[in-house]
């Protein structure tokens, strides 16, 4: 079967572009009905303890206020704890809101004011007074409570998340008898997801049981499961839409207590209810953990690493045990004999952190590139010559082959390109004018993952083709990339495809994230385009003698036709054929699991920063930065482009802007707000360079495809600090690093 | 944020009676700092009325050489005004570092002068805080500190005054003109603002009823030789850490006049007469700027988190000093000039 290449690898604008700029797209708060009614959440301003009084008497005297939700009068919800378990639920026990007087962390919702007007419902849930007795005794930073720190408890989380591999060799002693040795402690505040668009769920009663959800999230059919699971509905009574969603980044990996409490307000008023988080609320939940790291590698006269021993100390809540895969990259990516690893948590009274864009991998990596880069000054050589010293091409973790792994093209052309060669080796030895300059790299590297998804495709009698599944589009261009494959399948304009998504009323899809979902809706879209050939061609064969002899492999599908030799019938015809039904198909995608167990699996990156530092200032520019990416076929160069860009901005976030100020003592943080929360403006950005190496993967999965979500932030902030360290001879490894660190 | 009745004035005459007239009543010109207090429920009104239209949004010269600018004109407006490029350059500098473009546009020049402090604590109406509560405490003097202040602190407050345009009007030794109750009145920049004391809910002299309605430049614009350096955690949209406003007159390279002023660091723009006094007759390099710098900052005093802020303000000091020389080397956002050339 011949298909042309007409769509795929193409730098195609998102098709909901316009919408969105526009402002035609409607997110979750922007579905308006009438008799709607307005939820604000109230917020506990105390750490730890329990709720004594709630004076909801005086709020509910105040006009437009219909109900205060509470532990005290809500309705009963889902009796087992598993019911409350999402698809990203961590082992432990799932928050609820509003479910006792219990106070577990400062900010957790206590209550929903609400009114006829959003307005009405904020002033009430300003004016309730809420009285407490207070534990003072809470803790809720990481670095002085270490002593709790214990491995993270087993559960269904270790399928996605497994704790670190076990030692090999002997890493003390190798450290201790290595020629070189290089050692860091690593620390990182929390940073709270800030997408653009906040937390809304517009929940829309429709009748017994029965709801249909606007809601902001990354899995359509995890928030509906999640509602008729809580609230005792069946599924197909609870329909989840989210096709446009402003940025979630991990925040909507997990149904948030705006729709818990939308949807609770909704089935016991019998009413329409919109709930949206305000900005300050969005620190009221999921959040990068506070992290602590310690590094330690050695190497061999010839710069051989020989030793990797990476520790790492993550933050949790007291009732979920969060984890991510913080300690297993560096073996995975140098090969060393000896290997120690450690990862523990550190419960505190804290809301669970949460999945936030390259979880554990863009924290590890600051640990990994920035140890690799103190050993390369000790060896006093190039630490782009020591990568390539310790570059392997299998998993030296498990010694399996990877699917592919261009990671050195990624040095090599990254390095060109951005000028590598003209660094001087030497810290505070490169100069313009009165600042000082430093060139610093890094390598990246993010997990290539599919999950099962299905997918409906379907030809209509217009000739149209519709692809049909729940998954969102979280700003990454999967809408596009999907309509893409779709068209590519069948030698369509992309106008003449229809992706339908976004939607829990279609076809399964898991939660989107990871970057895995190119992957696994793609490889969804391909079995079903490929059943749907064959329907068509079954069809053909059955309407128009002259295909009586067409087989899958001598036919081909041309701008909606499908053609055999001079012959062709075009899908109008062919659905005319079916008696004017539409002709459709569904099926699954997955990964070759027995195949795939013998490869390792992995997306690279490698980040080349230019730094400039005043140095009586120590007032710090990155000037330039280029991140050369493999992660196997780009669909669309574009979109690709963007996800990258966003995650090198985000890397300069990290590394020199984004911190969330802790106040111990009262256990809340202090800088709710996008003022004081720091992240970088279009001032602080400059010349980004974006460059994806060729990178044929023909094993892992039929499109080629790796997924670009994460990569484009990993590398990035270790680059920016060896290249400071390269200008100013000063390594700072707390982040962020402020510049009157420098001074 | 609780209903308020809305009124907008044709006179300041008329503004001052509404607001006699009713209680809890606001004065309101841009909003772009009392609307953002009202929503997180930091501030209170019963009405707010509008000044806008009580007169026009003007800049006069002045028979003596120096322009009066209207209260009411935008900062932006300001800052373009083509006799405050050429005249006032400093003070141009100094509003286009602040806040925001968008910001820019709707605040007005009185609101400037009367903005809050950006304290996290002040900002978070949960927390105990001085400023806001009276006698409940200030957990900044033991808590997250990086932005506070380090001149002019008391026990009950270390709070900032955040202004960036006020820094420059500190160094031009602007003039206010007030309205009020009892009549008009000015004041002279200097003594506008309050340090906290043990009244850190008093940030300036304004009597109730009393309104800003025009402000002083005098003749003196230091159009020659000014910098303006703002230093923060990022280029545009944040709070100086340090900022500095300095103005030299010139004589052959010697000085004849100084002024600096340090933002970022007090509970009003900082500025020490005799720092600058003994700058005149000495030339203006890093010697004379350090000692001057060491003399305005005595008796600084940092915390756990902004002890930086004392080195980082010298140097600021010296560099802005020798930027003045030569001020088409400042940069965009007011970030650190290149001096390298001088």
């Amino acid at each position: 079967m011949t298909e042309m290449n007409t769509t795929i690898g193409k730098p195609i604008s998102r098709l909901e572009g316009f919408d969105k700029v526009t402002g035609a797209a409607k997110y979750a708060a922007d579905h308006h009905v009438p008799d709607m009614l307005y939820g604000y959440v109230v917020n506990s301003i105390i750490t730890k303890g329990r709720i004594t009084k709630i004076h909801t008497d005086e709020v509910m005297a105040l006009p437009g206020i219909l109900e205060i939700l509470t532990h005290e009068n809500r309705m009963s919800t889902a009796w087992f704890d598993i019911q409350y378990a999402d698809m990203d639920a961590p082992s432990g026990t799932v928050f609820k809101p509003l479910h006792d007087d219990r106070i577990k962390y400062n900010g957790q919702p206590i209550a929903l004011v609400i009114a006829e007007t959003f307005e009405q419902a904020r002033l009430g849930a300003a004016k309730l007074r809420v009285e407490y007795k207070e534990e003072k005794q809470h803790a809720t930073e990481l670095k002085s409570n270490l002593e709790r720190a214990r491995p993270p408890k087993p559960g269904m989380a270790f399928l996605l998340k497994p704790p670190p591999p076990k030692p090999t060799g002997d890493f003390e002693k190798a450290y201790q008898e290595a020629a070189f040795r290089a050692e860091g402690e690593y620390h990182h505040s929390a940073e709270f997801h800030n997408p653009m668009e906040l937390f809304a769920s517009t929940v829309l009663y429709e009748g017994k049981g029965k709801l249909t959800i606007y809601s902001k999230t990354q899995g359509t059919i995890n928030d509906q499961t999640f509602i008729a699971n809580v609230f005792g509905l069946k599924y197909q009574n609870v329909r989840v839409i989210a096709p446009y969603v402003g940025g979630a980044f991990g925040s909507g990996l997990r149904p948030q207590h705006q729709l818990y409490l939308a949807a609770m307000a909704a089935l016991q008023l019998k009413r329409h209810v919109r709930v949206v988080l305000d900005r300050s609320q969005m620190f009221t939940f999921g959040h990068r953990p506070q992290t602590l790291m310690q590094m330690r590698i050695s190497a061999d006269e010839d710069g051989k690493v020989t030793g990797l021993n990476h520790e790492g100390y993550g933050e949790t809540s007291t009732y979920e045990d969060y984890s991510e895969i913080l300690v297993k990259w560096a073996p995975m990516l140098y090969p060393a004999a000896n290997t120690l690893l450690k990862y523990d948590l550190v419960p505190l009274d804290v809301a669970t952190p949460l999945d936030m864009r390259a979880p554990g991998g863009s924290t590890a990596f600051h640990a990994i590139e920035c140890t690799m880069d103190q050993l390369a000054y000790q060896l006093n050589i190039d630490p782009l010559e020591l990568r390539i010293k310790n570059y392997s091409e299998v998993d030296p973790l498990e010694n399996k082959p990877f699917t592919s792994k261009e990671l050195k093209a990624c040095y090599l052309q990254g390095a060109e390109k951005f000028g590598w060669l003209d660094r001087k080796p030497e810290p505070r030895s490169m100069r313009r004018g009165n600042k000082l300059v430093g060139y610093g790299m890094a390598t990246g590297m993010w997990d290539a993952m599919q999950l099962p998804a299905r997918v409906e495709a379907r030809v209509t009698p217009d000739g149209k083709l519709h692809i049909k599944s729940a998954i969102t589009d979280i700003g990454t261009g999967t809408f596009t990339i999907m309509t893409q494959i779709a068209a590519e399948q069948f030698g369509m304009a992309m106008e003449d495809v229809i992706f339908d998504y976004g939607n829990s009323a279609l076809p399964f899809a898991p939660i989107q994230g990871g970057s895995f979902s190119t992957s696994t809706v793609g490889i969804a879209v391909v079995n079903a385009s490929k059943a749907l050939k064959k329907k068509l061609l079954k069809l053909a064969i059955k309407a128009s003698d002259q295909f009586k002899s067409a087989d899958v492999g001598t036919v081909s599908f041309i701008k909606g036709n499908i053609v055999y030799g001079d012959h062709s019938l075009s899908f109008v015809e062919l659905v005319a054929a079916n008696g004017a039904k539409p002709i459709l198909t569904r099926n699954m995608g997955y990964p070759h699991a027995l195949k795939l167990r013998k490869y390792a699996m992995a997306a690279h990156s490698a980040a080349f920063v230019e730094v400039e530092v005043d140095e009586e200032l120590g007032f710090i520019k990155v000037t330039r930065a280029l991140t050369a990416v493999a992660a196997g076929r780009i669909m669309n160069p574009k979109t690709a482009r963007s996800q990258i860009l966003g995650g090198m901005v985000w890397g300069i976030s990290k590394a020199l802007h984004e911190e969330t100020l802790l106040d111990p003592a009262m256990g809340k943080y202090m800088n709710q707000n996008l003022a004081e929360y720091h992240l970088p403006v279009h001032a602080d950005i400059h010349e980004l360079e974006v460059l994806f190496v060729e990178e044929e993967d023909k094993i892992i999965n039929e499109l080629g495809t790796k997924g670009v979500g994460e990569i484009g932030l990993v590398a990035i902030t270790p680059a920016i600090v060896n290249a400071i360290y390269h200008a100013t001879g000063k390594r700072i490894n707390d982040l962020p690093v402020h510049f009157d660190k420098l001074l | 944020m609780d209903n308020f009745d809305y009124r907008l004035a044709a006179t300041t005459a008329e503004a001052q009676q509404l607001f006699s007239a009713g209680k809890g009543a606001r004065y309101v010109a841009g909003g772009t700092n009392l609307i953002d207090l009202l929503k997180y429920n930091l501030a209170d009104a019963d009405m707010l009325v509008d000044i806008n239209q009580t007169q026009p949004a003007v800049i006069k010269e002045l028979a003596d050489g120096g322009v009066r600018i209207s209260a009411l004109m935008t900062n932006a407006e300001t800052a373009y005004h083509p006799l405050i490029e050429q005249r006032y350059p400093l003070l141009s500098k100094a509003i286009l570092a602040g806040a925001s473009a968008q910001i820019r546009n709707m605040a007005t020049n009185g609101g400037n002068l009367l903005q809050r402090t950006r304290c996290y604590y002040f900002y978070d109406a949960a927390s105990p805080c001085n400023k806001r509560n009276p006698g409940s405490g200030c957990p900044a003097i033991t808590g997250q500190n990086r932005m506070m202040a380090i001149l002019g602190t008391s026990e009950h407050c270390i709070a900032v005054f955040p202004s960036d345009m006020c820094v420059a009007l500190a160094a031009l030794e602007a003039v206010i003109l007030i309205s009020g109750p009892d009549g008009q009145r000015t004041v002279k920049f200097e003594d506008f603002h309050r340090l906290p004391g043990d009244h850190p809910e008093i940030d300036n002299i304004l009597r109730p009823g009393e309104l800003i309605t025009a402000i002083d430049l005098p003749p003196a614009g230091f159009s020659k030789n000014y910098a303006y350096l703002k230093l923060r955690d990022r280029s545009s949209y944040a709070f100086a850490l340090v900022s500095v406003a300095t103005g030299f007159e010139l004589e052959n390279g010697i000085i004849k006049n100084a002024r600096i002023a340090l933002g970022g660091v007090a509970h009003k723009p900082w500025r020490v007469k005799e720092a600058e006094k003994q700058l005149i007759g000495k030339l203006v390099n890093k010697e004379t700027l350090g000692t001057a710098a060491d003399k305005i900052l005595q008796g600084a005093m940092g915390f756990e988190h902004n002890t930086f802020k004392i080195e980082l303000a010298k140097r600021a000091i010296i560099r802005n000093g020798l930027t003045a020389l030569k001020p088409e080397l400042q940069l965009p956002g007011a970030q650190p000039a290149d001096i390298s050339m001088l």
